[in-house]
Order: C-alpha cells, then structure tokens, then sequence
C-alpha cells in the first residue's frame, strides 16, 4: 500500500467493521492528543481499551489501563498506536499475536518493515494517520472546521458506522 | 476547458460548484442553507465540555464556527488545494487574525512594499500598537527578502498579483527563501484567485484572501480568509509558540500537536476568532459562496476584458503607460506566464499624460464605470488612488506603492469589453478638452 494514500473506501470499511481499539499509549492527561482521540472515538460508539504500562491498573475516561496488548481479556479488533516510530515493531507483534485485524499508526508514525510484517500476516495497515481525524473528515465534521474532507457528493451524510 | 493537475482530483470548475457543498443533512436541501444563528444545542454537560475541550467537533456559538461559513471555508481551502481555512468579517481581518497567531511582542516580519494601500497602513501604523514591526523591501530582486530577515522575522509577506499595479511576485524563489529561513510565506490572493494563480503550489503556506473581491464578486458582501496549507513544519523551530507549545490562552493544548497539518485553521478560530472577533456573517458567506461557484467563468471574462482594456489605452494618445503584465511591453510579463498562465488578472494602473488633473477629470467622467474604492466587481470600476485610497500615504510611500499623481486604476468588470473601452474613450475625450 503506497504509503501517503490510502483509498476513502478503505478507510470506510475499517472504521465501519472495527468494534474494539486498543489504544497503546493513550494518556490519562486531558490535554494530550490520544485523549482526545480516545474521548472522540467513545462519543462515536467505539470501546478504546488503554494500554499504557506507567497508568496500568488506573482508569482512563472509565476504561481499566492494560500494561500490554497481551494482557487485554477482551477481542481487539484494531490497534492504534501512539508511539513513536522505533517503539513500532513489538506492538506490531503483540497486534499479530492477539488476533487484531487492523493496525493504525497515528500522524507522524511510521514504520514500514513493521507493516509490511503485519500485512503479512493478514492485518490491514494505515500509518501517519489519525483515525478521529479520518472518521470526522470522513463523516464531514472536520468540514465543520473549515478543514478540507475533499469529499465531493451529492448525497446526505450518512455515518460510516452506524 | 478541464483545470485537473491531478486526474484522481476533481477539476477546479467541480470544486468552485461542489466543495464543501453536500446536501442539509437534515433537510436535504441542495443548495447551502443561510445558518442565521448564533447557539447550538449541547447533548449533556459532558458533551458540552467536549466541545470546548475541542476534543469533539461541532458548533458552539457562532463566533468559532457557523454551518454556512465552515462550508465556504473548506470551499475556499480546496479551491486553493489547501488542508483548511478560516473565514473573517474582512480582509483585512484575515491579515490581523492570520499574524496573530505567528506573531509574539516584539516579533517582526518582512513585507513586499508593493502591497493594497490599506495593508501597508495595518502593517506599519496598527500592528505597531501590538509591537509587531514590518520591514517593507522591493519585492522585484527576491534576494531582498532574505537580507531584511532578522531573527526575530516570523514571515514573509507578499501579493501574488499587487494592488494596485499589477506587479507580479516571484514566488518560487521568495518561498525558498522563506523556507530556508524557517517561517512561513504568506501570500496574499486576492487579485489572482485560485483560478488565475495557486501559491501553495509554488511553495507558499499560508494565502490570505479579501473575499469581498473576486472570491464574492459581486460588490455586495465583505469577507476575508487564512488559508493553510498543512506543509509547515510548526515544531521545526520555536519561533511560534502559540502552535507548537501548550496554548495558556486554551487551557495548555498545544495546537500543532493536536491537529497535526491542520493546526493554524483551528487555532485561528479557537484563539484568534474567540479573542480578537471579527467573525464572518453567515449571510455573507452565503452571498460569497454563491459568488464562488461562478468563479472560473468570471475569471475567464475578467481577464479577457482586462487584456482588450489594456491594449486600448496602451494605444492611446493621452495614455502615457499601462501597468497590465499581459503586455509584452511590461516588465512582469514573463512571471506573469509563469505564474499567471490563464491573465494576469483584471486590475491594473494606467499614467495620464495630463497629470493628477487629468486622473480626477477621467474618474468623473465615465458613465457606466463606477468610480468608488471597491474592486473585484462583475462592475467594472475606476479609481484616482492619489485622491482616494493612498490619500493617506506620504507622496514617497505612494511613488514607492506605484501610485503617482497620474495614475488611474481600473477594476475590468464583466459587461462587454466594447462598452467598457467606450466608455473610458469618451471620458478620455472629456479630461481632453479644456
């Protein structure tokens, strides 16, 4: 998958299949971004499962804190990971080991023999991306920000996940 | 005629009708509905607190955000193959609220001096209030750009098509200069417009606009932008503090952090609408947005106008010179082809051989042109700058503007080029007679 695009229809169907994210690095501060993305993805119906080894056992936004992927009881569909990139590779595997299908690398991570790794092993990858961004560009609230969805249609906007 | 760089990307006329046009989700209504409010309903206080957290996106008050005027933004970031923009109550507000948010006490930046009047009295007298300081330069040998950069510069500002001479800058190697410097180009758009010109793909990062003119381009609604391109690197340096470190005016959200290559467009309605204002009317976003759509078409018309405007007078006895870059005879004409390949516009200066008599006889003496200081009508308007606009400037800072006594500025409009051409021959006729 050429790296800086990523088709809107396959963007679609992750966050419409997806159910369960684990969130690997999501911070119990407000004010920091995988917050909000945890926050917004919340909001739009999704279970965010934190894994965060130094809040591990704390809660974030009522969700127990896991230390590692490993330890999360519950299915993982999707992995998104806020790390930075050389942290990559592990999670990745950890993402194969638990049976996740999708593994989604936030804006400015990317790391690509990690990905082609888990495309190997059937997961679908989508790096330099954040998915709060692309789920509100893709259900036309990032155009309520002025920001550029390059959506073109002459349909209502239906949600991508319903 | 197609526009279509890219052919995964729908074609410039596409975007002028559809972009950030889709259907009322609630209503279906096609055309954008006139969201003439201010409130928007919260679900729950959690909610509520979400939306000023901005960790989820939506409507709070009209001040930040509107459903009318976010569609006209996104309309205008996409027309400018931007990553988002900011709609302002004007021009000139767009300018404030765009180096609000580069720009710290004490902070200055480097300016073509070429620039809309207005702007170099904003520049130089106002902003000095917020102790910002502009160093003007002559915007024809870029290298004059990167010898007035100071340490403390955080832009460099230029017109791709000045007001009003028509002078075309070199972006290309001015955007170089910028981006070796590390802070960003501004380019201010509003004679050119996306159709005729789009900086950010000649390396600009930032475009201003005047809505009120071509964007609108009906004479009848003011309005300004900042548009984004989301290629500057905000981190690279910390010179700009309010979008690369922990905002103390939003609470410690750092807004390059947040939003990534979107960052100015939210911190420019987060902050700078929220504290400095100047909000567009959600009428008037309409009345622009409508403007938009028929861009391209007017564009078309204006230019052709502007070129048989041009030739008449550059073949006029009374007419000393023409400024219009189209002419083979003018010094922009070669970075009017590149940089302007479809016209160089429709707004351009012509020297009376009569002097600053002659300019004031001509401007009233036209019929069907409109002499008054607005430009960017589908009317085509006239204007003695020496007596009107640049009244204000020393008669140095209106030579250096290119605004000498003689000099007449017309805006070409839509009516038929004949018209126009005769009805400047006749008032030429009157400014004659003795």
């Amino acid at each position: 998958m050429e790296q800086d695009h990523y088709p809107d229809a396959l963007l679609r169907r992750i966050l419409r299949e997806v159910r369960t994210i684990a969130m690997v690095g999501a911070s119990p501060d407000w004010n920091r971004p995988s917050y909000f993305a945890m926050k917004y993805l919340q909001i739009k119906g999704y279970r965010v499962i934190p894994v965060n080894p130094k809040a591990a056992g704390t809660e974030i936004l009522g969700e127990r804190v896991y230390a590692s992927l490993k330890e999360i009881p519950d299915k993982v569909d999707m992995v998104d990971i806020f790390r930075a990139s050389a942290a990559v590779p592990p999670i990745v595997e950890d993402a194969i080991a638990i049976g996740a299908k999708v593994v989604w690398m936030q804006i400015g991570v990317r790391h690509d023999e990690a990905a082609r790794r888990a495309e190997a092993a059937g997961l679908t990858v989508v790096m330099n991306r954040c998915p709060k961004i692309e789920y509100g560009r893709l259900n036309r609230e990032l155009s309520w920000g002025g920001v550029n969805s390059r959506i073109i249609s002459s349909r209502r906007r239906l949600e991508a996940r319903r | 005629m197609s526009d279509r760089p890219n052919p995964k990307e729908p074609g410039f006329s596409t975007l002028a009708v559809h972009a950030g046009a889709t259907p009322d989700s609630t209503t279906g209504a096609r055309a954008t509905p006139i969201y003439q409010t201010v409130g928007y309903v919260f679900d729950d206080a959690d909610q509520a607190a979400s939306l000023y957290n901005l960790q989820t996106f939506g409507y709070v008050y009209s001040r930040l955000g509107n459903p009318t005027v976010s569609v006209l933004e996104e309309r205008i970031a996409a027309l400018e193959g931007g990553r988002g923009a900011t709609a302002t109550a004007s021009g000139h507000a767009a300018q404030l609220v765009a180096f609000f948010a580069l720009m710290q006490p004490g902070d200055e930046f480097v300016a073509s001096k070429r620039l809309y009047g207005g702007s170099i009295t904003q520049f130089a007298l106002t902003f000095k209030k917020f102790d910002w300081r502009v160093h003007f330069v002559d915007p024809d040998r870029p290298e004059n750009f990167r010898e007035a950069l100071t340490p403390r510069c955080k832009a460099i500002f230029v017109e791709s098509l000045a007001n009003p001479g028509g002078a075309v800058a070199d972006l290309e190697p001015i955007a170089e200069i910028a981006k070796k410097a590390g802070v960003p180009l501004i380019v201010d758009n509003t004679l050119a417009t996306p159709y005729l010109c789009r900086p950010f793909d000649w390396g600009a990062d930032i475009v201003v606009h005047s809505m009120t003119k071509y964007l609108g381009g009906h004479g009848n609604s003011l309005g300004g932008a900042i548009v984004e391109s989301g290629r500057f690197d905000w981190f690279a340096s910390d010179k700009f503090p309010a979008l690369s470190k922990p905002e103390p005016a939003y609470h410690g959200l750092t807004f390059a952090e947040t939003f990534g290559d979107f960052a100015l467009t939210m911190q420019t309605k987060a902050v700078g609408l929220r504290d400095l204002g100047p909000a567009l009317s959600p009428f008037n976003a309409f009345l622009i947005l409508m403007g938009t759509e028929t861009l391209p078409l007017r564009m078309q018309k204006h230019a052709e106008n502007a070129r048989a405007v041009a030739e008449f007078l550059a073949g006029h006895p009374q007419v000393g010179w023409v400024s219009y870059a189209g002419l083979e005879t003018s010094p922009y004409h070669q970075l009017a082809r590149k940089y302007l390949p479809k016209g160089p516009g429709a707004l351009f200066t012509f020297g009376l051989k009569g002097g600053f008599e002659a300019g004031v006889r001509v401007v009233e003496s036209v019929e069907m042109i409109s002499h008054l200081a607005n430009i960017g009508d589908t009317r085509s308007l006239i204007l003695h700058p020496a007596s009107t606009t640049h009244r204000q400037l020393s008669e140095e800072e209106r030579i250096a503007a290119g605004v000498g006594p003689e000099v007449v500025r017309i805006s070409v409009g839509i009516e038929d080029a004949d018209d126009v051409i005769a009805d400047l021959d006749q008032a030429l006729a009157a400014a004659a007679r003795p």
